[in-house]
């Protein structure tokens, strides 16, 4: 079969572009009330009264706090620490303390006004270094080797201190969620969201249902970014509440404004590093911190936190590490998942550290890199061999040769160091990088996803997953794999929509798993009920077996053949209805230890490396990114317009990231709160770009597919950055690395060093 | 801040009136008054908070869309996106922030792409009004909408309908666009998918495309 790796088009598109496909907010809802959200002005304060007074409300509108949940008062991700409502006390702005419904929006902004809150305001934590000294929200750490005695030991010690800001999803459609409830009180929630399961358990949490009468519907979704992963089963709840007290259905769709400051974002990083390097430039030893910024509450950051620890000492080899990871509890609104989930914000720092560490030893990004690069049976900090599946060295060759990399990375040194005054600054930057695939360490044995699938009476295949279409392609790559699978044609199978009543719990849209693992057991399931039905045929049959099927048709050794949907539906004609189900099994070697943090992480992990060339206006130090170019291994390419779609639009996030999206806070407020304010890049922005796909099939399945969704967003920033560096010379270990920053960072003087450093007395402290 | 701004609101009482914000945002109340002929979804129930603010009365507007007049009764406050939306449901228009910013609601207003989330109902009368809707011709996809399709130049498939009217209202003044006039012409148009490169491949298909049928003509 040819199916996998062509780039057939999306079954949604003509809807897409024709505007027939219905988001959240396009569904039509007969009695529809709309729902607003009181939120706090203060970052730290103690409710000490809180009075809602109908008189002053539209006739008719509703107001729920906290008071009035008929369960625990917590959003279920993790642990339920996360408040539906603000209970006694506020811990950032923006978050809801009261939420009202009425017949029209207007009403419902109105009765906002109706509300009375009085606070008193307490000691905000604001920021990183003020919540260094409390307890932290959570902590890890990950060992290997003798790291202090090597560090002794070693020819020049490097250090570093690296810092990541926020980043805002800015899914274009904002954040909208319908819930109603019907007979025999059953709970209906519909709207944007990448886990229908997760805002599941919440309801059921909350309300106490039995998990038959809370159904969860997954829309389309206008982005997700890892921005409808969690916070959606906040919203749920809040449309769940007020249309219970309202008994109507309820609507609460997010303006801009609301979405910036009420929702999650990428956690901030602080990441320190500690090197000891040969003479050669090898890695010796490590000592790395990690240190992210969760806001005010848990959400994901724990396993946030695991995935940066995890990915911290990069695709290098270095034979003693050691890693302290914490997330620290500030008075912001919490943040919580985002495309890369930890793993871009160390990566950064990573890929900085080890430009830092070869100008340290005169050598140039490429170089310092291959002598580092991670091979096959080298081993990671957590004691993982790797295997044949590791193509650190081949990306980071392919991207050097196919740029000549090392050439003009020293030409623009040389130019650099001699200007010619009037032209524009030119730099080249390089960086390599990986990601874990699917689930960290035991995540997917505790998650237990079934995929099931149905025959239908037409012949078709129902497929019946709760993975969510958010422009990724899933619905295009689903069938396709099921196709290549089963000798079945991709328009044999149809998938049911991500509902909880009519679809098992296949996990959440996330961490790059819906290809590998959604789309393996999606492949087993259809290919067991073509085998049923098959063998049903046969028995049906005087003659034997022997059947080949391909394109849709089944053909047998005597030269008869049948399409294979004819034969479905003579099968349902007369036996009991089909269906079938499994449950996702990760590969029995893949065994991970959560308390020592030893073992295999991840079942296989895809590579990439980036150069990306920048011109530098030296005038105002404004960076336009011109043209990238990408290389990723990606074990296999299931649909290659739509995996490098992937590429490029990670890439271009990573780049929007690390050059100009900088969200402002003051006293815990978010100043740039739309998108006029909080700029990310636009067609004008978007550079060239020139993807290479390598592929290395990955043994443990999905047709040695290791996913991609969130690859593409590790490399862009680092090499963005290191490229600006060797245009400019300024030393670079903040993002965004906005023009702003790279002013002050001039008149501090902060140049990078000239020539080799003398061994022994290392480098200070950066920022 | 907008926090700070409610709690003004609040301390000062409802009846201090409406914020410019509220203005632009809270266009959900009211029914759509259907004056004659036009097939108009039925709107929101009318408002019960008549008490608390006066919201302006109806008058009485004939919209151009898509070739076909659309007889309707607005307040004068409702933006051209809201009236599409949420009176008429034709919902391929679409809105991602309400401010001008962003680009999704982009329609054509006497062939030039507008912000129809900045333009008010009022505004567009005695216009040809054409929205995504407009180009499909029958049942088959119009020429730009084709050429996204094919070179799937979206990915959520969100913005696209603001970037599909904005290459449309380019491609109307300008047939033959280089490289750098594509960028101009939907710089105003954000995509956070990334799917910049394919929206430059459809732009010039979607020109090859329109030339095509010039030359048959």
């Amino acid at each position: 079969m040819t199916l996998l790796g062509s780039s057939p088009p999306r079954p949604d598109g003509a809807a897409k572009v024709g505007g027939t496909l219905r988001f959240g907010d396009d569904l039509p809802k007969e009695g529809l009330w709309y729902g607003a959200t009181l939120r706090s002005p203060n970052p730290h304060a103690r409710i000490r009264g809180l009075r809602w007074n109908p008189e002053r409300a539209p006739k008719g509108a509703v107001c729920i706090i906290a008071d009035d949940l008929p369960g625990p008062n917590g959003v279920q991700l993790l642990d339920d620490e996360w408040p539906v409502l603000a209970e006694g006390i506020v811990r950032h702005v923006g978050e809801p303390v009261a939420v009202v419904a009425a017949a029209t929006m207007l009403a419902a902004r109105q009765a906002l006004g109706a509300i009375e809150v009085d606070y008193e305001p307490l000691e905000p934590t604001l920021d990183l270094s003020a919540a260094a000294n409390q307890e932290s929200l959570y902590t890890l750490e990950l060992r290997s080797g003798q790291v202090e005695q090597e560090l002794e030991r070693a020819h020049l010690l490097v250090e570093g201190t690296y810092h990541t800001g926020y980043q805002e999803h800015i899914y274009i459609e904002c954040q909208v969620m319908s819930a109603w409830w019907e007979a025999d009180d059953k709970l209906v929630v519909e709207g944007s969201m990448q886990c229908p399961y997760f805002v599941h358990r919440s309801l059921i949490h909350v309300f106490g249902l039995p998990a038959e009468r809370s159904v969860v519907k997954a829309t389309p979704m206008g982005g997700g970014f890892g921005g409808k992963e969690d916070f959606p089963s906040v919203i749920a709840l809040h449309a769940a509440l007020l249309a219970k007290a309202c008994d109507h259905p309820v609507r609460i769709a997010y303006d801009r404004h609301e979405d910036i400051i009420g929702t999650t974002k990428r956690h901030p990083s602080v990441v320190t590093h500690r090197a000891g390097v040969d003479a050669e430039g090898r890695l010796q030893a490590m000592e790395i911190e990690v240190v992210l910024d969760g806001g005010a509450y848990r959400t994901l950051s724990p396993v946030v936190l695991s995935r940066a620890v995890l990915h911290a000492a990069g695709p290098y080899r270095c034979p003693n590490v050691h890693i302290r990871g914490r997330v620290l509890r500030t008075h912001t609104p919490p943040n919580g998942a985002f495309r890369g989930f930890g793993a871009p914000q160390v990566q950064f720092a990573m890929e900085r550290q080890m430009d830092r560490i070869g100008r340290c030893l005169g050598l140039d990004p490429l170089e310092i890199r291959l002598r580092n690069v991670l091979e096959e049976g080298d081993k990671l900090p957590t004691g993982q061999v790797m295997d044949e599946s590791c193509s650190a060295r081949l990306c980071l060759e392919k991207a050097a040769r196919e740029t000549d990399f090392q050439e003009r990375w020293q030409h623009l040194e040389a130019k650099r160091r001699a200007p010619i005054d009037g032209e524009s600054m030119q730099g080249v930057g390089l960086s390599l990088y990986f990601h874990g695939a699917g689930f960290t360490g035991n995540g997917e044995r505790v998650l237990q996803s079934v995929v099931e699938a149905a025959l239908l009476e037409d012949g078709r295949i129902e497929v019946r997953t709760a993975a969510v279409e958010m422009g990724q392609g899933c619905d295009t790559v689903l069938p396709m794999m099921a196709a290549e699978a089963s000798g079945l044609r991709p328009e044999d199978v149809v998938l049911a929509p991500p509902d909880t009543s009519r679809v098992p719990d296949s996990g959440p849209s996330v961490a790059s798993r819906t290809s590998m693992v959604v789309g393996s057991e999606v492949a087993h399931v259809v290919t067991e009920i073509r085998d049923r039905i098959l063998d049903w045929w046969s028995n049906s049959q005087e003659s034997g077996a022997a059947h080949t099927v391909e394109d849709g048709v089944v053909r047998r050794g005597n030269g008869e053949s049948w399409p294979f949907r004819e034969l479905a539906r003579r099968y349902c004609e007369t036996e009991d209805p089909l269906v079938v189900s499994r449950q996702h099994e990760p590969p029995e070697w893949q065994v991970f230890d959560e308390e020592t943090y030893q073992g295999v992480a991840y079942p296989t992990y895809a590579f990439g490396a980036d150069v990306v060339e920048v011109v530098v206006d030296p005038d105002t130090l404004e960076v336009r990114p011109r043209k990238v170019t990408a290389v990723c291994e990606v074990g296999r390419v299931l649909h290659e317009r739509l995996c490098v779609g992937q590429v490029e639009g990670g890439t271009l996030q990573a780049l929007g990231w690390g050059l100009m999206e900088e969200v402002k806070l003051e006293a815990g407020h978010y100043l740039n709160d739309r998108l006029a304010t909080y700029i990310i890049p636009t067609i004008k922005d978007s550079p060239e770009m020139e993807v290479h796909l390598l592929e290395r099939p990955w043994k443990g399945g999905a047709f040695g597919a290791k996913g991609v969704g969130e690859l593409p967003m590790d490399g862009g920033a680092p090499a963005a950055v290191s490229a600006v560096e060797n245009a400019t010379g300024i030393e670079i270990d903040t993002i965004p690395a906005t023009p702003e920053r790279l002013l002050a960072l001039t008149s501090a003087h902060r140049q990078v060093p000239s020539g080799p450093q003398d061994p022994k007395r290392g480098r200070r402290p950066g920022g | 801040m907008e926090d700070n701004h409610r709690k003004k609101q609040q301390q000062k009482g409802p009846e201090s009136g409406v914020t410019r914000r509220h203005f632009l945002t809270g266009a959900g109340i009211g029914a759509a008054g259907l004056v004659a002929g036009a097939p108009v979804a039925t709107g929101a129930a009318p408002t019960e908070s008549a008490a608390i603010i006066e919201v302006g009365e109806m008058v009485p507007l004939t919209l151009r869309i898509n070739g076909h007049p659309r007889l309707l009764l607005v307040e004068p406050r409702w933006s051209l996106a809201y009236v599409l939306r949420e009176k008429l449901v034709m919902t391929g228009t679409k809105l991602g922030c309400d401010r001008g910013e962003c680009g999704a609601c982009t329609v054509l207003v006497d062939g030039v792409p507008r912000y129809s989330c900045m333009t008010l109902a009022l505004e567009a009368e005695e216009t040809e009004i054409t929205t995504l809707e407009g180009l499909l011709e029958g049942e088959d996809l119009g020429d730009v909408q084709q050429a996204f399709k094919e070179h799937d130049a979206f990915q959520c498939g969100y913005c696209t309908p603001g970037q599909v009217m904005s290459v449309e209202g380019l491609l109307r003044s300008n047939p033959d666009p280089s490289l750098d006039e594509i960028r101009l012409g939907v710089s105003g148009n954000l995509c956070r998918c990334g799917a910049y490169p394919n929206i430059f491949k459809a732009t010039r298909r979607a020109a090859e495309l329109k030339r095509g049928k010039g030359d048959r003509s």
